[in-house]
């Protein structure tokens, strides 16, 4: 335990040791720096003037505008549909590697693993067209089949990051007990590997999820024009002006955002 | 004679009982192989085509000309020059990077260890306000930072206040601020993940033997908290030295950096073949990155994965 307090008497010479001068402060910038553009966003997209910068009343016209929108309605569905499939691909395709892995040779092993760290590492923009260099070459169509492809491969390396971090840390009582009582390699990874996975496996899909969701680069380019997703319709919209519209639809999107990160805390808090 | 069937079972299951066979990541190999290993192929290759002389794609002729093109430019009588343009779109995404890692690294180490001091409760809902921006589209970020750092943003006004003049909008500043504020959690939340670790009864004991503050700081947790500082520099300095957003919205274009360009090539530019060897030279920059990362941490005795 770090924080056990020492007697009191030394107690005023550890306080002073956890405040450094100038700290606090920072961390207090830290803060305030991270959330203002946010806290702007969502104040400014119930300003009801044409002009970004401008404050001039309280409206929910833009909320209004974005209702009507039927191009960003698309988007959206097609943001959704590739992100639920690839969500869905990656977790499965992690699982098997995580598990798959654990017993693998260590040239094999060496291979997979830089194969999955190299969307970690390598720039996004670099995969985003060397994966359209690639569907052009081998004829997949550039839309929605081309975009859960692409999506998938890069959401494998998060999918795998929690599943790894808990395959490292379970107890294999449980197993050895299995293995001994007679089960085979099916029963246990349906019986006992899985369950015990489970929260991991969830908190891998919902980080496949996020990073799918926002993706805009790679989407970018191998979307095609029939396909657009969401964050690449955004960028179509205010790269050359503000368009008070997109402070709507970013307070909406972090309204789910901040939604779906509380909903699974409750829910990981209920399980437990 | 039954015995001669146990062995191989006994040995399929040796290592760690239950564990599933390795066949089980043969597919996930596969498919990665297909989605990430075939298009870095395809890359390094189109890098040494030729462009075709209409429309996009490549000609099937190999040239080393893409690589020459990016330091030596062909003038139209045939004369030859050093040309800097590709060299200074390098130098401007590897200057950014290290400001936005240098930057990041002076805001986090405090932050961190400020967080890390506070009681449980207060800590959790800290940790979780710094992760909450994992979950928020880099897009939304940066069209917010956008609207602040603009000259009638809410800076701008105030610093009107006093006559101040506040114009920092598709300058290099704002593509830096940008990647600053993109990255900044993930500095932050390798060295909390050290700092919380840290005893502070060893900080304590370095000051009851009569070591000053700062000395403390510079010689008992600063060493401490090391491979959270690594892995931080890591995590920032390899996005930012790809990054593509914030130049884009922020420098207004005027600021390229290297994805900017790669992606120009592969859009309106229409020479794939150039915007691959630029491509290759960004995964070498970043690879020889990571070994010397991986160098520094390996003799510092830290174990880091990157992966």
């Amino acid at each position: 335990m770090s924080h056990t307090q020492t007697p009191t008497s030394k107690r005023g010479k550890l306080v002073n040791l956890r405040n450094f001068p100038g700290f606090n402060p920072t961390a207090w910038f830290v803060l305030f720096f991270l959330y203002m553009p946010l806290i702007y966003v969502v104040i400014y997209s119930f300003n009801s003037s044409r002009i970004g910068a401008v404050w001039e009343s309280f409206s929910l016209k833009w909320y209004g505008k974005v209702f009507e929108n039927t191009d960003i309605q698309r988007a959206l569905k097609n943001s959704l549909q590739v992100g639920l499939v690839a969500t869905i691909l990656s977790t499965t395709l992690a699982v098997m590697a995580a598990l798959g892995l654990l017993r693998m040779k260590r040239a094999g092993k060496a291979v997979a693993i830089a194969l999955i760290g190299a969307p970690l590492i390598i720039a996004e923009i670099v995969l985003a067209v060397g994966t359209l260099g690639l569907f052009i070459a081998v004829g997949v169509p550039l839309g929605k089949v081309g975009l859960i492809v692409a999506h998938t491969a890069f959401c494998i390396p998060f999918a795998l990051l929690p599943i790894r971090a808990r395959l490292s840390q379970l107890d294999m009582a449980p197993f050895e007990a299995a293995s001994d009582l007679g089960a085979n390699e099916k029963q246990i990874l349906r019986r006992i590997t899985l369950p015990l996975l489970a929260p991991a496996i969830f908190a891998g899909a919902l980080l496949a999820f996020a990073i799918s969701i926002d993706d805009f680069i790679t989407s970018f380019f191998v979307a095609g024009p029939g396909a657009t997703t969401l964050p690449v319709y955004i960028f179509g919209m205010i790269r050359s002006t503000v368009t008070p519209e997109v402070n709507a639809i970013s307070t909406l999107l972090l309204l789910f955002s901040g939604s779906v990160l509380i909903g699974s805390y409750l829910i990981q808090r209920k399980r437990r | 004679m039954t015995a001669v069937t146990t062995p191989p079972k006994k040995q399929a299951q040796r290592g760690r009982p239950g564990q599933s066979s390795p066949k089980l990541a043969y597919l996930p190999i596969l498919f990665l192989a297909f989605a990430i290993g075939i298009p870095l192929v395809i890359i390094v290759i189109y890098s040494f085509l030729e462009k075709p002389s209409q429309g996009t794609g490549v000609k099937w002729v190999f040239t080393l000309e893409n690589y020459k093109a990016l330091f030596i430019q062909e003038k139209l009588d045939g004369t030859t020059a050093i040309d800097t343009r590709y060299i200074k779109v390098l130098w401007a995404s590897f200057y950014y990077s290290v400001i936005t890692t240098v930057v990041t690294l002076a805001l986090s180490i405090p932050t961190a260890m400020w967080i890390a001091t506070r009681d449980a409760r207060k800590r959790n809902l800290l940790v979780a306000l710094v992760t909450l921006p994992f979950w928020i589209s880099i897009l939304i970020r940066t069209y917010g930072m956008r609207q602040i750092i603009a000259d009638e943003g809410p800076i701008g006004k105030f610093l009107a206040i006093f006559d101040v003049s506040f114009s920092i909008l598709y300058t290099p500043t704002a593509t830096i601020l940008g990647l600053i504020y993109v990255f900044l959690p993930f500095m932050i939340l390798p060295i909390y993940a050290s700092a919380e670790r840290f005893d502070f009864r060893l900080a304590e004991a370095a000051y009851d033997l009569g070591a000053k503050r700062m000395t403390v700081v510079r010689r008992v947790i600063l060493p401490s908290i090391r491979p959270g500082i690594i892995s931080g520099i890591a995590l920032v300095f390899i996005p930012a030295l790809g990054s593509f957003l914030q130049s884009d919205m922020l420098g207004g274009g005027k600021t390229n950096m290297v994805a900017n360009v790669i992606a120009n090539n592969f859009g309106q530019a229409r020479n794939w073949p150039f915007g691959s060897a630029l491509a290759v030279l960004l995964i070498v920059l970043t690879l020889l990155f990571v070994l010397i990362m991986q160098g520094v941490a390996q003799r510092r005795g830290d174990k880091v994965e990157l992966v």
